[in-house]
Formats: C-alpha cells, structure tokens, sequence
C-alpha cells in the first residue's frame, strides 16, 4: 500500500482527498453513503457572522458539463455554529474545517476568532472568493491590496492553520496568490466558482434569480488546472486544488499540476460516494506507478 | 423521522409507455427496501446523456415491498427522461432514495387526494399508504386530454376517482379547480393532498382556505443534490429558506408564502 498521507503546513492529512465547501454540508448529511474517516478532510459549508438567508429561488441552473448556483451563504452565522453544529461533528474521525466568510473584515476577524476557540477545528479557510454576495466576499478576492489586508488581520487573530481560497475571477491569479501569502496565508485554495450566466429564452429572463451566479463541475476543470500549475510556480505555500474533480484522474492532474491536496465539490451531488472512490483511484495508481509516497505526486509534472 | 438513504443501483424490470409523454419505470432492488413513505422520492442518474449533468428527481409513484420493486412515474421533458424512457428490462438505473419528508397520516377520514399531470405521481402511493389506515380517499386527476389518462384502475383500488381534462375529452372539461366538487357552499373533506403544477397547487391552496380544510403540498423545485447540502432548491417558509428536498418536498400551506 502507498503511503497517502500527506502533511500541509504542519497538518498531517491521512490522504489529500477533502470536499468542498458548500457541497457537503457539515459533513453528517453523508453519514448514510460513507465512513466520514476515509477522507482526508472536509471543508464545511460557509460560516458568516449573522444569520443568511441568501438569495432567492432560482439558485442553480444545470450548464454543459456543470452548473451555476447563486445560493448566496446561506447559513445561521457563527454563534449558531458554535453552539449546534460543532458539538455534533467534532468528533468525526477526519479534519474538519471551516470555511469562514464575510461582508467586511470585521466580520472575517470576529468568526475566526470565534472559530479559534474550537479545538477539534485545526484548520479555517478565508473565503475571499464567492462571487453570490454583494458586498465582500469576492471584492476581497480580486483586489490585490484587500486581498493582503483581510488576510493579515485575521491572521492576527487566528492562530492554526490559515488557507485562503482564491477566485479565479481576476485577471492575474499569481498576483492574488502572492497578496495572500505577503498577509500571511499559510495554504491557498483555488479555484472557486467561475462567474457566469444562463438565460430562459422562453421567458427572455435570466435563469438565476441574481442574474449571475458561479459556475462549477468539469466545464472548469481546464480553467483551474491552469490556475494551480500558475500558482504553483509562483508561491511556495501548499495548494489545496478543486474545480470540476469527478474521478480519480482529474485529482491527480491536480496533483501533478502542484496542488497537495484536493477538494471534491460539485462531483458530490451527482455521486455522494465519489470522495472515497477517488482515495482508492489515487491509491491504484500509485501502485501502478510504482510511487510510494503522495508528496511525490505534488507538482510532478514534467514539462520539457 | 431519519430514514436511511441508499444509493444503489436497481435493476430494470419493465418499461411501460402510458402515453406520448408518460412511462413508469419499475424497478428491482438489490437487497431488502428501507420503510418509504408516501411523497419521498429518489434521485436518477442519467448515465451517458452529455447535456443531463445532474441526476433527476422523481416521486415515488408506488412501492411493493414483496416483490422489492418500486415505480417512478415520469414524464419526457428533456434529454435526461428521453434517455430513461430508452431503458429496458435488464438495464441498471442508479438511485439515491428514499429522500425528503412525506405526507403526513391525517386525523380524518374525509381527505381528498388532488393531482396534476405528472403531479399525480406520489398519489398513487399515498392512496394505498391511507388505505392501511382504513381511509379511502377521493382522488381527483387532472390531464391535458383523453390520451393521457392513465391507471385510473389502479387509483380506483384505493379510492374514489374524480377526472379533469382540460379539453373535456374525459371527465369534467377544465382544470382541477373547476371541478364541481369545488363548486359547493362546503366541500365534503378536511384534508387535502396536493401535487401537480405550482400554478394549480396554489389555486387548490385557495380552495383550502376558503374551506379552512387542512391542505398540504408536494413542491417541485430544481434540485442539485436533493439530500439537503447544496441549498438550491429552497422554498420560502415560516422559518425562512427551508430545502425543498429535506424539509419537504411536502408542506402545509400554513407555513408557506403562498
């Protein structure tokens, strides 16, 4: 058997198979398909510092080979979090993760510091990246400057492992990459959705109820790839690599192209059983290749 | 209630076409089934359709637990149903099920079941499930026309069948809602079951309220993963945006914005 663990900024990941945020809930919604403790971890839907309710319906419009959401973070902010979420996944034999989100830097600051408190939580990810709310979110994410501030003030206050995750959004991702690590990120995340937008010609209006929303599943694939092997070259923090994973193959490109680690998302509403296919797919091919340890995978690409 | 969900893959027994836009896919599973209850449904992989990403979702149209088969009533919308309508005996369709909340078991006996083109699916089900409980529900259907009434044998084994066809090629002419049982001072039921089109849910909803009888409605809402981690497919409530598949698909009409 290959040795998958892998170690990201001082945390030591049984195997680099997580999910995405946004796309498994707080993990107990997949008790009935898989034994949580196969993954290497799990990013947890996002957490803000109030109550969302998000955006209205229609929130999701099916695409060629993917789909757009707009379900704006919806969740019942921090305390809520806190209090009724956390004592119930804690103990889930995985990394738990959480994925903080914000309108301002007060509130990045006030649900990391809220999140720090938590000691089965080893791990938060700054979502400087959704593209489904209009103040923040992805304004922190596209602007290089933002992106160093809100960075370096939650790391003041946060004391684990910082990842921030990246919107592919921008025009040079290496320049948001960069920003983040000068704020002090520890790991970074990307991709996060692709903005986008599907029209009713029936109807003449626009299928989401925000016009447009974010895109994701295999149609990013291509886009994200690109963006890690960027980003790989360009920074020397791990890379957490997601966009449009379905199977085993996609999560070793990933791999080769620099990414430590990988989140499934959207591959987790078709098949709820894919992330721990997808540990056994990475494992065969290791073993076909003769590799012995994941760390040999991360960035092995070989391009002359 | 928490039901254990399964995703399994279950063996085609037969396909039948009821009609130009309608089949029923009955279906084998592998081992015993879970207790599924009337208005939960299960969401269909559509395997090798380039255009259909997501599954589907379908109400459970009935469930024989002796035989270990269940039915999905479905109707050709698209890509993805035209390919499930292609399957035959013998092929295999992935399911995750069963999903969502159900109806509730009313405290009466005077309840009336209303369904609407593919709508009627999960009524089929609920029939037989009240029928356990010595209720016999009318059950009235709406169609287009003629040609699409379907099984209303099968209906009528569990309750009294009352039809609409919008082109009054059978039964009374015009939609559900203008059916002459609606048509009196008091309607004769105290709870009402509704699915079909939001349009006619909503025009059912304001009978119910006219007649402060009890009504609860099966949504349709498009859906990602439809066991409750996307949050796509919310519905306004009383608690705010609730998942259509985990707090429904069926609600009062108390608690929604209607």
């Amino acid at each position: 058997m290959p040795d998958l663990s892998i170690n990201i900024a001082g945390l030591n990941f049984k195997n680099p198979v997580t999910t995405a945020s946004g796309t498994f809930g707080y993990g107990d919604e997949f008790l009935d398909f898989m034994d949580l403790g196969r993954l290497g971890g799990i990013f947890v839907k996002a957490v803000t510092g109030k109550n969302r309710d998000g955006n209205a319906y229609p929130r999701m419009a099916e695409t060629a080979s993917g789909m757009l959401n707009s379900v704006g973070l919806q969740n019942k902010g921090v305390d809520h979090f806190c209090r009724e979420i956390y004592p119930r996944i804690k103990n889930f034999n995985t990394h738990i993760i959480v994925n903080v989100s914000g309108s301002t830097v007060e509130e990045y600051i006030e649900v990391a510091e809220r999140i720090n408190e938590l000691d089965k939580i080893p791990a938060i990810e700054l979502n400087i990246s959704c593209p489904n709310v209009k103040l923040g979110g992805m304004a922190f994410g596209t602007v290089p400057a933002m992106a160093t501030e809100v960075t370096a003030e939650v790391r003041k206050v946060y004391k684990k492992v910082l990842m921030v995750k990246l919107s592919p959004n921008v025009t040079s991702i290496t320049d948001l990459a960069k920003a983040v690590v000068d704020g002090g990120a520890d790991v970074i995340t990307l991709i996060n959705t692709l903005l986008g937008m599907a029209i009713d010609v029936e109807r003449r209006r626009p299928v989401l109820s925000t016009i447009t929303g974010g895109l994701s599943g295999p149609a990013i694939k291509p886009v994200a790839l690109r963006m890690v092997w960027q980003v790989h070259k360009a920074v020397h923090v791990p890379i957490v690599g997601l966009g449009g994973i379905m199977n085993a193959t996609d999560a070793i490109e990933f791999m080769l192209a620099g990414a430590s680690a990988v989140q499934v998302g959207t591959a987790n509403f078709i098949d709820p059983t894919i992330s721990v296919k997808i540990v056994d797919g990475i494992a065969a091919y290791m073993d076909r290749h003769n590799i012995k340890k994941t760390t040999d995978l991360v960035g092995a690409l070989k391009t002359e | 209630m928490d039901i254990k969900k399964f995703v399994q893959d279950l063996l085609v027994v037969e396909t039948t076409r009821l009609n130009k836009r309608h089949f029923i896919l009955e279906l084998l599973a592998p081992e015993k089934f879970p207790l599924i209850l009337p208005g939960q449904f299960a969401q269909a992989l559509v395997e090798n359709s380039p255009t259909t990403f997501l599954r589907r979702p379908f109400s459970i149209h009935s469930v024989d637990y002796q035989k270990n088969t269940l039915r999905l009533l479905i109707q050709i919308k698209g890509d993805g149903t035209r390919h499930l309508a292609g399957l035959k005996a013998g092929d295999h369709l992935n399911l995750i099920y069963p999903l969502g909340n159900s109806f509730s078991l009313p405290f009466t006996k005077d309840v009336l079941l209303v369904g609407g083109g593919c709508g009627v699916a999960p009524l089929l089900f609920l029939a037989q499930f009240l029928n356990q409980s010595q209720i016999y529900p009318t059950i009235l259907l709406g169609f287009r026309t003629k040609e699409e009434v379907s099984e209303i044998e099968e209906y009528s084994k569990y309750g009294k069948v009352l039809i609409t066809t919008d082109d009054g090629t059978e039964g009374e002419k015009g939609l559900v809602v203008d059916h002459s049982i609606f048509q009196r001072e008091r309607i004769p039921f105290k709870k009402i079951f509704c699915c079909g089109p939001d349009a006619m849910m909503k025009a059912v909803a304001k009978i119910a309220r006219m007649h402060r009888t009890d009504c609860e409605v099966s949504l349709e809402n498009t859906m990602a993963c439809g066991f409750g981690v996307c949050l796509c497919c919310i519905t306004p409530t009383d608690k705010g945006n609730e998942r259509v598949c985990v707090e429904g698909p069926v609600f009062n009409i108390n608690r929604l914005k209607w």
